[in-house]
């Protein structure tokens, strides 16, 4: 692995006297392709400017390989930032962008020229040499700027919300690219941004931050399936949040007097919770089947709800169904219907009709214990 | 605007510049091929004996100086300039620091020019201020020579200069510096690799607002020089007053006239935009 192991320890930051980060620690290890994701405003980019040396944390430590990189200019240390609005300098060309870094060590023209022509490879760019920055889309603006950050073979590469003004599907293949340009080269990558799905779908593992705290760090099923808080379980994906005190435990499964609900089955494994607790416990939107008629067969661990859908929103690939249960009317249900065969009346279900809920209790989770 | 009123609205400008800017160089070009009349004025009658005593080894040397005080004042007052704007440029709240520098425009040129005359003066406040300092040696006259010229020339050009320079270092984006910085810059080599390309057209016409009037100069030579650091503008002012030569004065004229045209010239080549291409979309 030619990446470093990045460790930031308790960093805290204040602006005069606000507090943009309160005791942030991270374990990143060698060649990890690690997110830190959050809502805008969270002080993800002031925690990637201390790991740069842009900013110096007003508490705490940031270590590359077990050295502490704090009294370090930007220029010293082995790392590169790729950053949102790309920062390319206009009056150099794409060559001469990526080359800047090889130019400043007085590199042999020979050298960097065949640098220069692999990594403009590396993000499809060849041909493009001559051209001034301001004669490239965002997209290609990007890929030069990656370009220019890898050419001096980095320990770790930091990335600042690098798609975030590019258009959907450009954001995609870029993201694709990235991922494809980790694994190849192997070193380190520390991925900003505030979109979940980006975080998710390329990461090794992701912090979860907000309002300068890191909430949870896990992979990406982890952070999905096993949220540590309520935050982090609205923050990614959807989800229906759920309070209530557990009746009876029966090995993993509990039974939980929902607000509103009633007697509901879930399953945990992870935390020995108890009896007369309150708990606050939540159930995928996509692992709830919705029915016309009511579902027979079902397991002694499934949870059966009726209901009335209120709206629903067909998006090609799924519907989404908002329902009140009949238990209370005033509470609502959001729930996901893949549609994996062709509807040949169009969507089966629609507002305004009596529906079942079911889903298995092995599909709730528990998020945590709320103090009464 | 491409038709017949498009001329219409540009006529006021024109003749403005007809009254004021061509016609009087046309005049000083004809009155530099004429003969010079006893008592001021010129005669009607073609002579090149105005041009014949421009390549005298005195009128060589009074452009020698006067290019030197030019290039070395113009240079002198760029390297405080930069520094000035820069900062100016990355405060936050520099109303009063801006202010500070336009102040110096709503003075008199010749009373500030005096104001030097007190500071660097034998009685003046400098020598007040070695004495203070335990200076006892006999006053220093700072003034009436080649460096005194160069300083005021300093003084008086530097908010020309820092104004064009702040609004150019104001609209540059100093995230590129970062940038140049994590790629292995130090901060001078940021700012000199990064910064001044990006800034060179402030650069460019800061450089001409100090060298041209510089070039011209007349009043600073005339009151804090001596004959060594007299400069062309001091010849054509003698050769008007005293020695009543006019068409070697407009000879002068035209010289200066020249060199600054070429120096405009050389901005606009300096500035000149590149072509520029399609911008070709691709994923
Ligand atoms: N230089 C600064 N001075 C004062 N406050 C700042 C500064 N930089 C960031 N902040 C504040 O710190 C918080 C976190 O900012 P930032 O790290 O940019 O968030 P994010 O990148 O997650 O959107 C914000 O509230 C922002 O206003
Ligand atoms: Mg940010």
């Amino acid at each position: 692995m030619k990446g470093s192991r990045v460790r930031v320890e308790v960093v805290a930051k204040w602006f005069d006297d606000f507090q943009a980060l309160k005791d942030v620690s991270l374990d990143i290890k060698k060649g990890e392709f690690f997110s830190i994701l959050g809502p805008s405003g969270c002080g993800k980019t002031t925690l990637l400017r201390i790991i740069a040396g842009f900013e110096d944390p007003s508490a705490g430590l940031v270590s590359l390989d077990d050295q502490n990189v704090v009294p370090l200019p930007p220029n010293k240390r082995p790392l590169n930032t790729v950053f949102q609005n790309y920062a390319l300098f206009p009056h150099l060309t794409v060559f001469d962008n990526v080359a800047f870094p090889l130019q400043l060590r007085r590199e042999n023209p020979k050298v960097i020229e065949t640098q220069v022509r692999k990594y403009l490879a590396m993000v499809h760019l060849n041909g493009h040499e001559e051209k001034k920055p301001g004669q490239l889309s965002g997209g290609m603006k990007q890929r030069v700027a990656i370009a220019r950050a890898l050419i001096s073979e980095p320990k770790v590469l930091l990335l600042d919300e690098p798609l975030s003004a590019l258009d959907a599907k450009l954001r995609q293949s870029l993201l694709m690219d990235l991922d494809f340009i980790h694994d190849a080269i192997g070193i380190t990558f520390i991925y900003v941004t505030h979109d979940q799905s980006e975080a998710l779908s390329v990461s090794d593992r992701v912090a979860v931050m907000n309002e300068g705290v890191v909430l949870q760090v896990g992979t990406p099923y982890q952070i999905y399936e096993q949220p540590a808080n309520p935050f982090v379980a609205r923050f990614i994906g959807e989800n229906n949040l759920l309070e209530g005190v557990i009746l009876s435990k029966n090995g993993f499964c509990y039974t939980i007097d929902t607000d509103g609900l009633g007697a509901l089955k879930v399953t945990s494994e992870s935390r020995l919770w108890e009896p007369g607790q309150r708990v606050l416990h939540t159930i995928r939107p996509e692992k709830i089947s919705i029915t016309k008629t009511k579902p027979g067969g079902l397991s002694k661990d499934y949870n059966l709800l009726p209901g009335r859908t209120f709206e629903s929103i067909y998006s090609g690939f799924q519907s989404k169904f908002f329902v009140h249960p009949e238990a209370n009317e005033k509470m609502q249900l959001k729930v996901f219907k893949q549609h994996e065969s062709f509807l040949e009346r169009g969507p089966d279900i629609s507002w305004d009709e009596e529906v079942f809920l079911s889903w298995d209790a092995d599909d709730g989770y528990i998020v945590e214990a709320i103090p009464q | 605007m491409k038709g017949r009123a498009g001329v219409l609205y540009t006529l006021p400008l024109m003749l403005w510049s007809c009254i004021f800017f061509i016609i009087p160089i046309i005049i000083v070009f004809i009155y530099s091929f004429l003969a010079k009349g006893l008592y001021g004025g010129v005669v009607w009658q073609f002579s090149l004996k105005a041009f014949s005593a421009l390549f005298s080894w005195s009128f060589f040397r009074v452009s020698l100086v006067t290019l030197l005080i030019a290039v070395l004042s113009t240079i002198l007052t760029l390297l405080i300039a930069l520094p000035v704007s820069y900062y100016l440029a990355r405060t936050k709240n520099n109303t009063l620091l801006l202010a500070l520098v336009v102040i110096p425009f709503w003075v008199n040129l010749l009373l500030r020019v005096y104001a030097w005359i007190a500071i660097l003066g034998r009685e003046g406040f400098l020598n007040h201020l070695m004495t203070f300092l335990g200076y006892r040696g006999e006053p220093v006259q700072f003034l009436f020579n080649f460096w005194a010229v160069v300083i005021v020339h300093v003084y008086t050009y530097l908010p020309y200069m820092i104004l064009p320079l702040y609004s150019n270092i104001e609209k540059f984006d100093f995230g590129l510096l970062e940038a140049a910085r994590d790629l292995g810059a130090t901060h001078m080599g940021s700012l000199v690799r990064v910064m001044l390309p990006n800034i060179k057209g402030g650069i460019v016409t800061a450089i001409l607002f100090a060298f041209i009037p510089t070039m011209g100069s007349y009043a600073i030579p005339d009151l804090v020089g001596s004959t060594n650091s007299h400069m062309l503008g001091n010849s054509i002012a003698y050769n008007i007053r005293t020695a009543n030569n006019w068409p070697l004065a407009s000879a002068i004229s035209l010289v200066l006239t020249l060199i600054s045209a070429l120096g405009i010239m050389i901005y606009f080549f300096l500035n000149r935009k590149p072509a520029r291409h399609k911008v070709r979309e691709a994923p």
